[in-house]
């Protein structure tokens, strides 16, 4: 089996949310980048417990600058056999879809997962959009994963529950929590991961069809109102009379 | 502008989500409505009334196979002609709209929040409800994909005849197997009220505290990640930044400290009501509400006073 995870970079989530440039880009001073979790804990875990006992390979792919692949090293670390690195700025998420489909297709590989969301953008687009452009079923928000031979059978969060489904490779999937445990990468692996293969490819033209133009903060919540606990008549009050929500 | 409008009727209803997206349509335009699955004609007649001037229903195609409903959904925006296609950015439009987006090249607002202004902007959630972006689609069509419960549902009335639609989706290439029902009334993604409690209760033979409390609202029950974790409570309660994101009218918390990725899924909630014994605990700061006190007290307490409202009215 071949798979591919697509990793993305992203800020800590204890980030300090702000933005420069007339509020039209996120401010990166003193933020730490880290991979995004869905793809570190669950897609890409996932991929090497299947990869162990199934044999294959592992290889993860970002579209992104150099200065992406310390988070690409991490993923190295954690087990996966050799990165691929699409030189270009992830412009939207059809542009970053578009470069990981091309090359998807390019080399035959079996299943291609990518994270629940980016915990950024949060935009959830980019696994529909690889399977839509590779033609393949796509199972989204999967929580569970199991091959055998070329049949898989997922299971996957829908509305009101779960549903057990099967689907042959080559497909594409995005990994929600359920799917596997995070790992903490090694020394053994810290190592091995300066050394594996790091492919450069420059990118395929493609067209942003959607851009940001500017952000906004929320605007900041007034004081609390605090009631005493031996008063929680005077709550219920509140929320009934002046929140109006019960 | 002409507008399609997907809505999912799992279980055969249509849900206030659902609502919401229709009358969300009507505000942009001419809006049809595609839809799939075993699902009454009196209940969609109800769509008319947030501004459906037609739906089109396909009774064939199951929701599991996004690549059949993707033909499904681009058969009907090119019957009708459509520049706008909406989603409900739940699991369903998450699993779908991405594939019509790539295949129409129509640009994707994910997580859109209000109406396009005049200049074509849309406002969406990014950064897990931390920021907001403005963006703006270039392609001369587009998907937007709605945030549940962020917009008004605006009554419109409009013709909304039901028609029968079938055309060429191809074989599935998804087999569901099994489907496993959630346990529990209320849907945590739908409800308007949530009761959700933390690693503060102490273990899980003290939730029952928490579903009192939810059953007389008639709310629906969430936790924070540790608490599902250690499985005290099923994953599908876990709020947050890695799990669901929910924008209730109302969000009680018991015993949650109020971490920034716990926070990142809930701070959509319109009121925000915190029960904690340590007065410094976070949580206090992103609230509307406060007590300072034991929710092993204050639970149950709450419970009452709610039953004595409820009595009154
Ligand atoms: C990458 C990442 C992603 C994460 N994603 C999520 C996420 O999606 N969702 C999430 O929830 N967390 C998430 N976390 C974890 C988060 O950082 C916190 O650890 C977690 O939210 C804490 O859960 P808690 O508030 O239940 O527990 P604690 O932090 O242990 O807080 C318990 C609280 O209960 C109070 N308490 C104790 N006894 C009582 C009592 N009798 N009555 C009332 N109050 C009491 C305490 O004062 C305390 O404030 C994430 C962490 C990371 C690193
Ligand atoms: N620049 C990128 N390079 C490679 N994979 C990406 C990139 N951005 C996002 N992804 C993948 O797509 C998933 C969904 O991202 P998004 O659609 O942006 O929420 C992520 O979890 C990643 O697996």
């Amino acid at each position: 089996m071949k798979f591919l995870v697509c990793i993305s970079k992203v800020p800590d989530t204890t980030s300090k949310i702000d933005f420069t440039d007339n509020n039209s880009k996120f401010n990166e001073a003193g933020v730490q980048f880290i991979v995004n979790p869905y793809d570190e804990w669950y897609a890409l875990v996932r991929a090497l417990e299947l990869k162990e006992s199934l044999g294959g390979s592992v290889t993860t792919i970002t579209v992104g600058p150099a200065t992406d692949e310390p988070i690409i090293r991490k993923a190295l670390a954690i087990g996966a056999d050799n990165a691929v690195r699409i030189n270009a700025e992830p412009g939207d998420a059809y542009f970053t879809a578009h470069q990981i489909a091309e090359y998807a297709k390019a080399n035959a590989f079996d299943v291609v997962l990518t994270g629940k969301e980016t915990i950024n953008y949060n935009g959830s687009q980019i696994g529909g959009m690889v399977a839509e452009l590779m033609g393949t079923p796509y199972i989204s928000l999967a929580t569970k994963m199991d091959l055998n031979g070329n049949t898989a059978t997922l299971e996957k969060e829908m509305v009101g529950g779960v549903e057990i489904v099967e689907v042959n490779t080559p497909f594409v999937l995005s990994a929600a929590k359920g799917m596997a445990e995070q790992r903490i990468p090694n020394m053994r692996g810290i190592m091995a991961a300066r050394t594996k293969p790091l492919e450069v490819i420059e990118p395929v033209p493609c067209d942003d069809l959607t851009s940001f133009v500017s952000f906004e903060l929320p605007p900041e919540k007034s004081e609390v109102k605090l009631v005493d606990a031996d008063n929680i008549g005077e709550l219920v009050n509140l929320l009934h009379n002046e929140a109006k929500v019960i | 502008m002409s507008v399609l409008v997907y809505i999912d009727t799992l279980g055969g209803t249509v849900t206030k989500n659902s609502l919401g997206a229709v009358s969300y349509g009507a505000q942009i335009g001419s809006t049809t409505v595609v839809t799939n699955g075993r699902v009454d004609a009196s209940e969609l007649e109800q769509l008319k009334n947030y501004g459906a001037e037609k739906v089109l229903v396909n009774r064939s195609v199951e929701g599991a196979d996004a690549s059949q409903l993707t033909k499904l959904i681009v058969a009907a925006a090119e019957q009708v002609g459509a520049d706008t296609i909406i989603f409900t950015n739940d699991l369903t439009g998450k699993a779908v709209a991405p594939r019509v987006s790539a295949n129409l090249k129509a640009g994707l607002v994910s997580g859109a929040i209000a109406l396009p202004e005049a200049d074509g902007s849309i406002k969406t959630n990014v950064f897990s409800g931390k920021a907001f972006g403005i963006m703006k689609v270039h392609s001369p069509k587009r998907v937007i994909s709605l945030t549940p419960n962020a917009t008004e549902i605006k009554e419109i009335s409009a013709a909304g005849s039901v028609e029968e639609f079938s055309p060429e989706v191809g074989t599935p290439g998804v087999t569901v197997k099994e489907v496993k029902k959630q346990e529990g009334d209320v849907l945590l993604t739908e409800a308007e009220l949530v009761v959700s409690a933390g690693r503060g209760l102490k273990g899980p033979e003290n939730w029952g505290i928490v579903e009192d409390l939810a059953k007389t609202l008639g709310a629906a029950t969430a936790c924070s990640r540790p608490v599902s974790d250690i499985g005290w409570r099923p994953h599908h309660e876990h709020v947050g930044q890695t799990g669901i994101a929910i924008r209730p009218n109302l969000y009680i918390a018991a015993g949650i400290s109020g971490a920034i990725q716990h926070l990142a899924g809930v701070n959509g909630s319109k009121v925000i009501v915190v029960i904690n014994t340590d007065p410094e605990a976070p949580f206090f700061k992103a609230a509307d509400y406060g007590v300072v006190g034991d929710a092993f007290d204050v639970l149950p307490k709450l419970n009452e006073e709610i039953k004595k409202l409820q009595a009154q009215s």
